[in-house]
């Protein structure tokens, strides 16, 4: 008998070689008790936490907590049923009526996480002769979207307005596009030009869907993500969005006005195929969506934690992953998956938690170490992180032990 | 239609810096098992062919090309 696994084995090889270096496992971390959107216990330790994506610290707030009990208590645990059966309760309604105004928009559809809103988006609106142009730092969810569907997928550059040009002028003219893009890459915590590519796109005659993962609640006039700050409301066509970053709990969407939309719940699979999401998690996304509506101090407090760790990094010595910080996540680059391990457990062990991120999920085989603040994070905190880090990085030899 | 034997070649030079291990290239050389190209570098050699012909070679054609003759095959085929 072949046996399946073996498929896998230098993989299991090169982590065991790891491990067995002395290092922690980086990818099962525990954590036994959760203090705060910012703190948690690690092993015991207790940990600042700059590694979640609960980027407007919406976890404990607490009309959002008292939402979801209500609901758990009032709707029961779960559905137990698909959002076009019997999934759909009140609860899920509301989330849909919080998101239409928190938006702006004529629809919303709430799919049981982001990457199934990915999944389901990307598949369904682009079918056999048409075409997905999508950036090649897309996440996952969108190129597993492309390999859900029958599309002709061309991968253009990533945040080149250019190459996006180039690629849609060689698509035929009447063929069926749709121009897949994301507000802030969350590997390296870069923007993209939305307001260039959106303009790109329309001139071939494309639709545009926008992933806002990791841009909702803190870009633009009402925290919509980084194409309402970009200016392109009016020609996006469809918004993808998560409930598991900044609204604080999981699940995903799409937000749109085209008239048509509302068919998608009949025609799209990783929409009609799996159960909806409890009515307390929904109940508990809308109260947090309506709470971010209304979130200016949050947002600049988030922004000025952002500004200082960057900073603050750039100064010990840090490459980072850009110039200046464009969103909430500060990449630090590191040279290998040795010393990124390294500094990641002597972080760990100073009572830090970050996300180390490594091929194939980083663009260009890089090892990273992402930072990822929270609107909840004092000041003290990111003075501690600061420091935390310069010890750490002294304590492996990474940084020289003589600066400052 | 373009030559068959010059697309070949050039993809042969296209893909001579991507061949860490030094093998000989011949028409039934894999991309992955042979070459042991990763997904995102043969995305990478993907978009440079298309530059090189101007044409369309969509992600979803890859799996059907798993050597260079395929590849040369296809190109020839839409670089009109």
């Amino acid at each position: 008998m072949t046996d399946l696994f073996s498929k896998f084995d230098p993989l299991i090889a090169e982590r065991q070689a790891l491990l067995d270096s002395g290092v922690r496992d980086p990818f099962s971390i525990v954590m036994e008790k959760v203090l705060s959107p910012t703190e948690a216990v690690i092993s015991g330790k207790h940990t600042i936490l700059l590694g979640t994506y609960n980027y407007m610290g919406m976890t404990f707030d607490a009309d959002v907590i008292a939402a979801g009990q209500k609901a758990l208590e009032q709707f029961g645990s779960g559905t137990t049923g698909s959002r076009v059966l019997n999934g759909t309760y009140q609860t899920h309604r509301e989330c849909e009526d919080a998101l239409k105004d928190f938006y702006g928009t004529r629809h919303a559809i709430v799919f049981s996480t982001g990457y199934q809103a990915n999944l389901g988006m990307v598949s369904t609106l682009a079918g056999k002769g048409d075409y997905i142009i999508l950036d090649a730092d897309s996440h996952a969810s969108i190129y597993d979207g492309c390999y859900l569907g029958n599309a002709d997928i061309v991968r253009f550059k990533h945040n080149s307005v250019e190459d996006l040009d180039k690629r849609l002028g060689r698509l035929p003219a009447e063929a069926g596009k749709l121009v897949v893009l994301e507000g802030v890459y969350s590997m390296l915590g870069d923007i993209a030009p939305l307001k260039e590519m959106v303009t790109v796109a329309k001139k071939h005659g494309a639709m545009v869907l926008v992933d806002e993962a990791h841009g909702m609640g803190f870009f633009g006039e009402h925290g919509r993500g980084v194409f309402e700050e970009a200016g392109v409301a009016d020609q996006v066509d469809f918004v993808v969005g998560t409930f598991s970053k900044s609204v604080g709990t999981v699940g995903g969407f799409c937000v749109s006005n085209h008239p048509k939309f509302e068919v998608l719940r009949l025609v799209c699979r990783p929409y009609v195929f799996t159960a909806s999401l409890p009515p307390s998690v929904v109940a508990t996304a809308a109260a947090s969506i309506r709470k971010l509506m209304h979130a200016a101090d949050k947002r600049a407090h988030l922004w000025k934690n952002s500004r200082r760790l960057h900073k603050g990094l750039r100064d010990l010595g840090f490459s980072l992953g850009t110039e200046e910080p464009q969103s909430a996540i500060i990449a630090i680059v590191l040279p290998d998956q040795a010393v990124t391990v390294r500094m990641w457990q002597a972080l760990l062990e100073l009572g830090l938690y970050v996300n180390m991120a490594r091929p194939p999920a980083t663009p260009a085989g890089m090892y990273l170490l992402r930072c990822s603040l929270c609107a909840e994070h004092s000041d003290e905190q990111v003075g501690e992180i600061l420091q935390i880090f310069e010890q750490a990085g002294k304590a492996i030899g990474y940084l020289p032990s003589q600066a400052a | 239609m373009s030559d068959r034997t010059q697309v070949y070649d050039r993809i042969v030079e296209l893909i001579q810096p991507l061949n860490k291990k030094g093998i000989a290239l011949a028409e039934t050389t894999t991309f992955a098992n042979d070459l042991e190209l990763d997904s995102l570098t043969v995305m990478d050699l993907v978009a440079a062919i298309e530059d090189e012909w101007d044409i369309v070679l969509p992600l979803n054609m890859l799996p059907e090309l798993e050597n260079i003759g395929q590849l040369a095959d296809a190109v020839a085929k839409l670089a009109k």
